[in-house]
């Protein structure tokens, strides 16, 4: 079947998914070069269906404004598409995705970004002058209008870039090494079970919500009919997308922290509960209840980004893999340990996470490995040995 | 015949190519080959099939040695995941740690890892008649170590643990059916798989121990002597058939 479905010439039959996330948790902002070498590293982790970037701090001249990255599957749907921009809010920019037309990528789509600012009055009055209810509200709208146009990212200086195609191919198509930002995530794809088109590549974005994904959820079924009754509804056809609307549901909508959303999306056994003390147990036993169709099932592992944070998660047996590593400043997250000694070659610490406990990166907090982690510190002194051999 | 010493550099080159590089350097007869800017090149030192020495420097992508029969490897660097991935003789020697499912399905041969190591370590190591795996991490382990653990022999030595920590691994052993393990320090109840038991160790046990301890010791410059002295913990399975009756109507 993945023969007949791939019309990209790969003869790839199996591997998996490879991620990779940098952020400077001082803010500094670096280019997509980093990401790039890193990502480009595990080009063999997929199989060229897939592949993008997120970054943030990336439009700091229009940091006020949120930034819409449309993709028409049906380019004739653009002006029907900005006449409801322009009817819902005030456009203070437009213009086509800048990309370069040399690579051998079939069929792009027309990709436009719209900076939007948002005029208090056209707010509905039930959602009490909350901008981004009224955002996800919007996205929602348009990505289900069947009109053939499909909103991918809507946060405040967040770019989100992807399409079918090795990572490579995907960073040079939009110059990705071209933009600057303080938190970059990255993805590579080896499409299971859904279909390989742009629109199902990952980073998945929602307001300034991103997220990439390695792993299967079998729970998919049951966390969108969930959140179908938040108001969220799936239109990318790939599993991952629920993970980016039980983001903005459980952090932003109802405040839970990071690690509450982690214990939501990657409880602990009912056998490690039975162990814990009373408070933690009480706790644990009342995210199973309440939120019991948030349970991401089946094997993954995510990098969740928003502006100021990036976190790493497995799932709470760890069936997908995750590498952490901290370098000053630099907080490194990665399928492989490879990809981040090739842009990195001097680590402070390299760790493997522990299933279902995240690992978060946030500006201005220095970078702690997290308790019952396994730490390594690794002299590098094979990264000099080179100099000295001729080959 | 080639040189007796080979230098490579792996900067840039894809895995089938190093690979293929490497199986031409041990067919022209080289004793050592040194491996440079390795950056994730998997399955480095597969369908190898006598002792040659390889230093890998850099950081050798997933599944290290992977049906390797014969050399020994030795990385200076961490090692990823699978490594020794149903590999079947010779050596891997880590001086660092290495992530998930090292000694995967491993068949034969020894793996020493200096430090820590991830998730289900030993999953599947199996033994037959003369081949017996042998695996020694100098660290921790993470969950589900050895689960279903077929054979061979696995050494946890904890010697990256804070004085007064314990091992943090949970299911430990889950559907082991054969081999054993030995895990210096103590372990609770709960840590352990279903399928698994402590028993005391005896004088075969502390003399197998001995020799892994020495080869570790000489390995990455320890002290035997103090490894020794702490207390060892010595699993073994239940039953050789834990899911026997599983599917039996």
């Amino acid at each position: 079947m993945a023969s007949l479905e791939n019309r990209y010439g790969d003869d790839k039959v199996y591997d998996a998914c490879g991620l990779f996330g940098i952020m400077d948790v001082s803010g500094e902002r670096f280019s997509g070069r980093d990401i790039v070498t890193g990502i480009t590293n595990m080009e063999e982790r997929g199989n060229g269906l897939g592949a993008g970037f997120a970054v943030y701090g990336c439009y700091p001249e229009h940091a006020d404004c949120y930034a819409f990255h449309v993709m028409f599957t049906e380019p004739d749907s653009k002006p029907q598409v900005e006449e409801f921009l322009n009817e819902h809010f005030v456009m203070s920019r437009r213009e086509q995705v800048p990309h370069q037309r040399t690579t051998e990528l079939p069929n792009p789509p027309l990709i436009w970004r719209y900076f939007l600012c948002i005029d208090p009055k056209r707010i509905p009055e039930e959602k009490n002058g909350d901008e981004e209810e009224y955002i996800v509200d919007k996205v929602m709208e348009l990505n289900t209008s069947g009109i053939g146009a499909y909103i991918y990212a809507s946060g405040k200086n967040t770019g989100v870039f992807k399409g079918v195609g090795h990572p490579s191919q995907i960073a040079e198509y939009f110059g990705i090494e071209e933009y600057e930002g303080y938190l970059w995530t990255a993805h590579a794809r080896f499409p299971t079970n859904t279909p390989g088109w742009w629109g199902g590549a990952h980073p998945f974005g929602l307001l300034d919500w991103t997220v990439v994904h390695n792993g299967e959820i079998s729970s998919y079924g049951t966390n969108r009919r969930y959140l179908e009754m938040q108001g969220y509804h799936c239109t990318m056809q790939t599993d991952t997308e629920v993970m980016a609307y039980a983001a903005d549901l459980l952090m932003r909508r109802h405040h839970l922290p990071v690690e509450v959303t982690a214990t939501v999306m990657a409880p602990p056994l009912w056998i490690e509960i039975e162990r814990m003390a009373s408070e933690d147990q009480m706790l644990a036993r009342t995210l199973r209840q309440v939120y019991g169709s948030l349970l991401i099932n089946g094997p993954f592992t995510v990098i969740i980004a928003r502006q100021g944070e990036m976190i790493g998660l497995t799932d709470r047996i760890r069936l997908r893999p995750l590498t952490a590593a901290a370098s000053g400043d630099r907080l490194y997250l990665s399928s492989e340990e490879a990809p981040i000694r090739l842009v990195s070659p001097e680590l402070d610490w390299v760790w493997t996470p522990v299933g279902g406990q995240p690992v978060v990166g946030r500006l201005g907090e220095s970078i702690e490995p997290p308790m019952g982690a396994t730490l390594s510190v690794q002299a590098p002194a094979y990264a000099c040995a080179v100099q000295s051999v001729g080959v | 015949m080639g040189e007796p010493t080979l230098q490579i550099d792996a900067g840039g080159v894809h895995y089938k190519d190093l690979n293929a590089q490497l199986r031409q350097a041990v067919a022209d007869g080289a004793e050592r080959v040194d491996l440079y800017n390795v950056f994730g090149q998997r399955y480095i030192g597969t369908d190898l099939h006598r002792s040659v020495e390889i230093h890998i420097h850099g950081t050798p992508g997933n599944d290290l040695a992977s049906f390797m029969d014969g050399p020994c490897i030795v990385v200076h660097g961490n090692a990823q995941d699978g490594c020794g991935n149903t590999m079947n003789g010779g050596e891997v020697i880590v001086h660092g740690r290495a992530g998930d499912a090292t000694g995967y399905s491993m068949r034969g041969g020894k793996v020493f890892i200096r430090d820590d190591v991830g998730y289900r370590v030993a999953i599947h190591m199996k033994q037959y008649e003369d081949k017996r795996p042998i695996i020694v991490i100098g660290g921790t382990a993470q969950h589900f170590l050895g689960e279903y653990m077929a054979g061979g022999v696995l050494v946890v030595l904890g010697l990256t643990l804070r004085p007064g920590e314990r091992h943090t691994a949970n299911f430990i052993g889950t559907g082991m059916h054969g081999g054993v393990m030995y895990i210096r320090g103590e372990l609770e109840d709960y840590q352990l798989g279903k399928e698994v038991g402590q028993v005391p160790m005896e004088d075969a046990d502390h003399a197998l121990l001995r020799g892994l301890v020495d080869e570790y010791a000489a390995h990455f410059d320890r002290d035997a002597g103090d490894i020794l002295s702490l207390t060892f913990t010595k699993l073994v399975p239940l039953s050789l058939r834990p899911y026997g009756r599983l599917y039996a109507y």
